[in-house]
């Protein structure tokens, strides 16, 4: 075999502190290398044309390049060896750049260990095979995870782009936080009113299915073609007869039903529809407080319903759906904020969440626009938002910043003023975060128009005294401690990731941080792929997120998918595992090994033996190591491949004594 | 290359492609300073790491070798990394049987995001390795094979058989 070598300088980031030079130079004296060269930029125009050009001179069967890491330009190498007229796979990298030049100064220690990391990756590619991509359809169908507004964007982009897309949605209607909200910053433009024909679209457009009360229950399959299982809650409901009239819930005597989508301010009743606009506009029952669910008896939706929908043996299903992409757009949930007892612990009826007054300062929501203090009813003059509560916070957890809430809560005071003229709104923030476009403007007219207070400082308590909630806190501004009375206390809740967000990740086999969001495959570069092949991210379950960089997100994630489709057929990864059938003994260990069930039994002769499911197969080899026969090889990362870089590296003792 | 004399000591890493070998890049982004012995061996998962490479690699003179992956539940291939924990940590327990001191090899999980902390790692894990000093060469040495030849030759003073014997000893 003929080997080229080729020394990247990098400018000076390697030949600063690496000899390339000598690097070439010791490489020239390998094994197998034909042909050794410093370059200046490897992946420059000129540096790939370079190495073309000596491939082409000195007839190589295979190049190395040391250069950066191989997941920056691996790829970008392998095309350029394959312009040369070679297998793409006779290709290997020796990253001298992000692993010796930039994490030591020492000349002599860096040139000697580039030197070693240049004549691992010639042992390597000497073991090295051609290796050959398989084509395959994709099927261009996507499902998208999540009916808020990221996942109705996502939906809709994809529909409109000519794909058949798959809506799951796991309560009874799409619309997600923002169809909660009453009005959005920094326009104050009624939510609904926006988001509203959005979710019409959704419901009539010929290319989306959408599961509403369903959930994911299962992922199999890879990058064109996914297998997903959909659970498909019971909701006691037929809903293809059901019109969504609403007489049942006029009907339904169980009236103390808990009401998630009004954030249990107030209650409904077991049979509802959650807000008038809802998509799917359908009813459904709640288990738990229907009294013929849990009694036997009642009955009355069934007597009152025109179209006699009402089902209440009705059972959950398993849908089966195929696809070629999957967008994760599940959002977020907010704080728990009883865990801080200073606040009142959920205990003082009187503290309320933002999101719940937003659901108060909504026309169509429990109070019907009123806003009222939830211990007696009565309007609140003096209102108090505490901003922060579980963002920026070690010590619940939640360190990080959720973006939004400076900026919900500079709306929620100027709707305050709207609402009740004479009342006044103070704000306790830590800092005022508002860097988009009009933000900072919006928070100023909160201050100068609208008269809110601003003090700067945590809030140390808050407390009961007769029918009024005293809140006490320091004003750092001012380096004084500072009391107000308020009827009202409104806490700025931050964001989440949403329950169950890290149990849905590892069915897509994606990642996620600390606090459950998703993460994406680069920060900067990438940030709505993951580093699953055709699994993309929308919205808040990347990380805390406002209205309009969701919906950028969800067309961000519609184009990754529509580009994905753009092509009929999609290339395999040929590094996938290969069973030499001679060795095998058919023990089925590897079988078992597999987190993929990528390898089945197969008869042979009358003798059972392993074969891989080329599509199935990750590449992960997790089963190479686990065959007791070395029977299974992972191509590309073989047991010979990987023993000979360790043999370069440390040459076997005893051949060293008798040389 | 052999490490250089009175500096480096020869260490190899085995590193998954996803998590930790990012890590490491992450760590020379960030210019993240460290000792110069590690030498990296990408591999996929932490689940490909056969433990033979591992004793391979020490049979060979390494005198220290560090297996690094993704944390627990976030492998890139779900659960490789499960399967490397348990066959590693039954290694790591077998050192002293091996007549290896443990403390020449470790395991740990790095993530993508983590370059500091794969500065950390590589820093004590090199200082750890340059505590104990050198690997005591695996079965006999040069020398020793030497001495003991001769010593054999010389008792055995020309006779067949027992030539024939200290050929297969020599073998
Ligand atoms: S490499 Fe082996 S264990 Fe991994 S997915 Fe492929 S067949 Fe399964
Ligand atoms: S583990 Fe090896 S020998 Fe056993 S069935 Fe799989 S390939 Fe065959």
């Amino acid at each position: 075999m003929k080997i080229g070598v080729f020394v990247c300088h990098c400018g000076s980031n390697i030949a600063g502190t690496v000899d390339t030079a000598q690097v070439a130079e010791a490489a020239r004296a390998l094994p197998g290398v034909a042909f050794a060269t410093d370059t200046m930029y490897a992946c420059s125009e000129p540096g790939q044309e370079g190495i073309i050009d000596a491939v082409k001179e000195n007839e190589l069967d295979g190049v190395v390049v040391a250069s950066c890491t191989p997941r920056m330009h691996e790829a970008t190498f392998r095309r350029t060896v394959e312009r040369a007229g070679l297998n793409r796979y006779m290709f290997e990298m020796a990253n001298i750049r992000e692993h010796v030049s930039w994490i030591g100064k020492d000349m002599e220690s860096n040139t000697n260990k580039a030197a070693d990391l240049v004549a691992m990756a010639v042992a390597k590619l000497r073991e090295n095979r051609l290796l050959f991509p398989k084509k395959f359809d994709i099927n261009k169908r996507v499902m998208i995870i999540g009916g808020g507004v990221a996942g109705i964007q996502a939906a809709l982009d994809c529909a409109e782009g000519g794909l058949e897309v798959v809506l799951v949605e796991k309560t009874t209607t799409i619309g997600g936080k923002m169809a909660k909200l009453d009005k959005t910053f920094p326009t104050v433009d009624c939510s609904s009113c926006i988001l509203g024909p959005k979710m019409v679209d959704v419901a009539q457009h010929p290319n989306i299915t959408l599961y509403a009360a369903a959930e994911v229950d299962d992922v199999s399959g890879y990058v064109g073609n996914f297998k997903v299982a959909i659970r498909r809650k019971q909701t006691y409901v037929d809903w293809n007869l059901c019109t969504g009239c609403g007489l049942c819930m006029e009907k339904c005597p169980s009236k103390k039903t808990p009401d998630p989508f009004n954030e249990f301010v107030g209650t409904t009743t077991a049979i509802n529809i959650p807000f008038p606009q809802a998509i799917p506009k359908k009813a459904s029952i709640n288990a738990e407080t229907c009294i013929m669910l849990r009694k036997g008896k009642c009955g009355k939706c069934a007597e009152v319903c025109p179209t006699e929908a009402i089902r209440f043996d009705q059972k959950e299903e398993i849908a089966h759906e195929e696809v070629g992409a999957i967008v994760a757009a599940t959002g977020y949930d907010l704080f728990d904020h009883s865990i801080y007892t200073e606040y009142g612990g959920g205990r003082i009826r009187d503290v309320i969440t933002s999101m719940q007054y937003e659901r108060m300062l909504s026309a169509s929501g429990p109070t019907g626009g009123h806003v009222k203090r939830p211990s007696n009813g009565e309007e609140p003059k003096s209102v108090v938002f505490i901003q922060c509560v579980g963002s920026r916070d070690k010590s619940v957890n939640r360190p990080y910043c959720s973006g939004f809430c400076c900026m919900y809560t500079a709306k929620q005071t100027i709707l305050t003023k709207d609402h009740i003229p004479d009342s006044q709104s103070y704000v306790f923030y830590m800092d005022i975060r508002s860097p988009g476009k009009n933000y900072d403007e919006f928070t100023r007219r909160a201050m100068e128009e609208y008269g809110a207070r601003y003090i700067r400082g945590r809030v140390a308590q808050v407390y009961e005294k007769g029918d009024k909630l005293i809140v006490r806190g320091a004003d750092t501004l001012t380096g004084t401690s500072i009391e107000v009375e308020a009827d009202l206390v409104v806490l700025a809740v931050g964001a989440e990731s949403t329950r169950g967000a890290s149990a849905l990740a590892e069915k897509l086999r994606i990642s996620y941080d600390t606090y459950g969001f998703y993460m994406e495959s680069h920060p900067k570069l990438k940030p709505v792929e993951t580093n699953t092949a055709g699994v993309f991210l929308a919205g808040c379950c990347q990380g805390p997120k406002d209205i309009p960089s969701s919906v950028g997100q969800g067309s961000a994630a519609a184009s990754k998918v529509l580009t994905l489709f753009s092509k009929d057929q999609l290339e395999s990864d040929p590094q996938i595992s290969q069973v030499d059938i001679k060795r095998c003994i058919g023990c089925g260990k590897c079988i078992s090994t597999c987190p993929f069930g990528a390898i089945k039994e197969i008869d042979f002769r009358g003798q059972p033996k392993a074969e891989v499911i080329e599509t199935v197969c990750q590449g992960c080899g997790i089963c190479t190591s686990t065959c007791p026969q070395g029977a299974i090889q992972l191509q590309h990362f073989t047991d010979n491949q990987i023993l000979a870089e360790v043999m370069s590296l440390c040459p076997p003792l005893l051949e060293k004594s008798f040389e | 290359m052999p490490p250089l004399a009175g500096k480096e000591l020869r260490i190899v890493g085995f590193l998954c492609n996803w998590c930790s070998y990012g890590g490491a890049d992450t760590a020379g982004v960030g210019r993240f300073a460290q000792p110069t012995d590690l030498r990296i061996i990408r591999v996929p998962c932490s689940g490909r790491i056969d433990p033979l490479f591992i004793l391979r690699t020490f049979m060979n003179g390494a005198d220290g070798v560090l297996v690094s992956g993704c944390h627990p539940r976030d492998c890139h291939y779900s659960e490789g990394n499960f399967y490397a924990r348990r066959r590693l940590e039954i290694l790591q327990r077998l050192m002293p049987y091996i007549g290896i001191e443990p403390e020449r090899f470790a395991y740990t999980w790095v993530s993508a995001s983590e370059g500091q902390r794969w500065q950390k790692v590589v820093q004590t894990f090199t200082n750890e390795v340059h505590a104990i000093g050198p690997i005591k060469p695996f079965g006999a040495t040069p020398e020793q094979v030497e001495a003991r030849l001769s010593k054999l030759l010389d008792s055995a003073g020309g006779k067949a058989t027992e030539k024939q014997e200290v050929e297969r000893v020599a073998s």
